[in-house]
């Protein structure tokens, strides 16, 4: 499952754009691959985040994994949801199991990122190593 | 990467496949979760082909046993087993293993994969002036566990050994579909639950294990990888060798005093060590623990008692049972008593651990 509309980076985050913020979570792909998860820590509003900075961690029963952020810029919000309800991210990872949200310093960073046509492109790839 | 015989079966049951010592394994089929709940509640099938089997033959059998675990094997009869510890003269874990005494002058010892050349060879080394045969016949011999609650029911329909009257850590060796097997009761999960050992081809070995788990769907069993085996293994406090017992840990250390016998008439490698030690006392035991705090605490993030650094976490998970994280770790005695606390370094964060009673897990008779 993937969704139209989102920007995606390497690490398997999705990103929606609204003006000069962005909405932060993870793929379907990556909930997928994470499985169980039983434990997300966030990171505390305002603090400020670098393109490429470990912004959360996900716990899963079977490991930890850390969710970068995919442009720099300062957290405006969290979704605080997932403190009792970590399943979210596995239920809905593009929706209710949304995971920050950014104030983005450079627009233009956005660019960088995948549009669903590359990303499909780039979960195939991975799919045939 | 070496496969095992049911390899087959688990791509049919699209497992998740990873590399374990050396062997092709699933870590899960539909979810880690799903299969340790499936394994409390109903039943799970796992292959655990990767499990080392040696076999020691001859008139000094017993003694050459003796002579290299840390329980008394003497206790056994046909049809026995025991969980024991292979200990370094420092009285220490060479591995963790299961003694069955096959009949008088033949025993099979079940050990783990990552260590099957390592104690092979200190098998054979310090077994040497006893009169004896020690084989490995890991190779040969295929491995499957059900565990759980309709673990005796799903077996039962493939074997004719009668499964009721079987007490556990007791086995008996029959036809499982078609096949001469050992089934033994016991098990890595905590449960009621079987652990089948035979040797066949590997479409027959594939064949048994997609047939339980076909036939498993009547009890809502489900195959099981090696997530939940970890996960299930850690509730009811079982070790892990290379985590929670290694040999730089003893036996009294690693709070397996129950599997040492000092005075079993035969004198063993570590017994001189063990028996210092049990006298001075130990300074160090382990222990389980609960997370406070929120987060997990995991194999190898470091511990802090009273201010001072001490160690690692030995293994941690988010237990899916008991829907809680927990732990093992070695802490100074003086720390080591039940509702101690200590800290966890989560990362760049600091998690509060407490001391809690194990098995975290039990169940109910």
């Amino acid at each position: 499952m993937v969704k139209e509309n989102l920007l995606y980076s390497k690490d398997h985050e999705w990103v929606l754009r609204e003006g000069n913020a962005v909405t932060v979570g993870i793929t379907d792909y990556a909930q997928h691959e994470l499985g169980d998860v039983v434990f997300v820590d966030l990171p505390a509003v305002g603090k400020g985040l670098k393109k490429g900075d470990p912004a959360a961690n996900i716990e899963s029963v079977k490991a930890v994994s850390d969710v970068y952020s995919p442009v720099t810029g300062k957290v405006s919000d969290v979704n605080a949801k997932l403190g009792d309800h970590p399943e979210l991210v596995n239920q809905d990872p593009f929706g209710d199991g949304w995971i920050f949200k950014l104030s983005v310093d450079q627009v233009s960073e956005l660019d960088e990122l995948m549009d669903l046509k590359k990303y499909e492109e780039y979960l195939k790839g991975i799919a045939g190593e | 990467m070496k496969k095992t015989k049911i390899n087959e079966a688990h791509h049919a049951l699209k497992g998740k496949m990873v590399e374990f010592c050396g062997w092709e394994l699933p870590v899960q089929y539909s979810g880690l979760n799903t299969e340790h709940m499936a394994v409390r509640t109903t039943g799970g099938i796992f292959d655990v082909s990767h499990m080392g089997e040696v076999w020691f033959r001859g008139r000094e059998a017993l003694r050459a046993i003796q002579h290299i675990i840390s329980n008394d094997a003497s206790k056994l009869l046909p049809g026995k087993i025991q969980y024991a510890g292979l200990l370094t003269e420092t009285g220490c874990f060479v591995d963790d293993l299961l003694v069955y005494m096959i009949k008088e002058n033949e025993y099979l010892l079940v050990v783990n994969a990552a260590n099957l050349e390592k104690d092979f060879l200190w098998m054979k080394k310090h077994t040497a002036r006893f009169d004896v045969l020690v084989e490995n016949r890991s190779e040969e011999y295929s491995q499957i566990a059900v565990q759980g609650p309709m673990a005796e029911k799903l077996v039962q329909e493939f074997t004719e050994i009668d499964l009721k009257p079987l007490g556990y850590y007791h086995f008996a060796q029959g036809r499982v579909q078609d096949m001469d097997a050992i089934v033994s009761r016991t098990g890595y999960t905590g449960e009621d639950g079987f652990e089948i050992y035979f040797r066949s081809d590997a479409a027959a070995a594939s064949r048994l294990f997609l047939d339980l788990a076909d036939r498993g769907e009547k009890y809502d069993a489900l195959p099981a990888g090696l997530g939940a085996r970890d996960t299930l293994r850690l509730e009811a406090k079982m070790a892990l060798y290379g985590n929670d017992i290694d040999d730089t840990h003893s036996v009294l250390e690693a709070d397996l005093g129950w599997i040492l016998k000092l005075n079993k008439g035969e004198p063993f490698l570590g017994q001189e060590a063990l028996a210092r030690q049990k006298e001075e006392g130990i300074r160090r035991k382990l222990v389980g623990f609960e997370l406070v705090d929120k987060g997990i605490a995991r194999h190898g993030y470091p511990i802090t008692v009273a201010g001072k650094p001490f160690g690692a976490v030995t293994s941690g998970t988010f237990a899916p049972f008991l829907k809680k994280p927990i732990g093992l770790a070695y802490l100074p005695l003086e720390h080591a008593a039940l509702g101690c606390e200590f800290q966890v370094s989560i990362r760049e964060k600091t998690a509060l651990a407490r001391v809690v009673e194990t098995p975290f897990y039990k169940r109910k008779k």
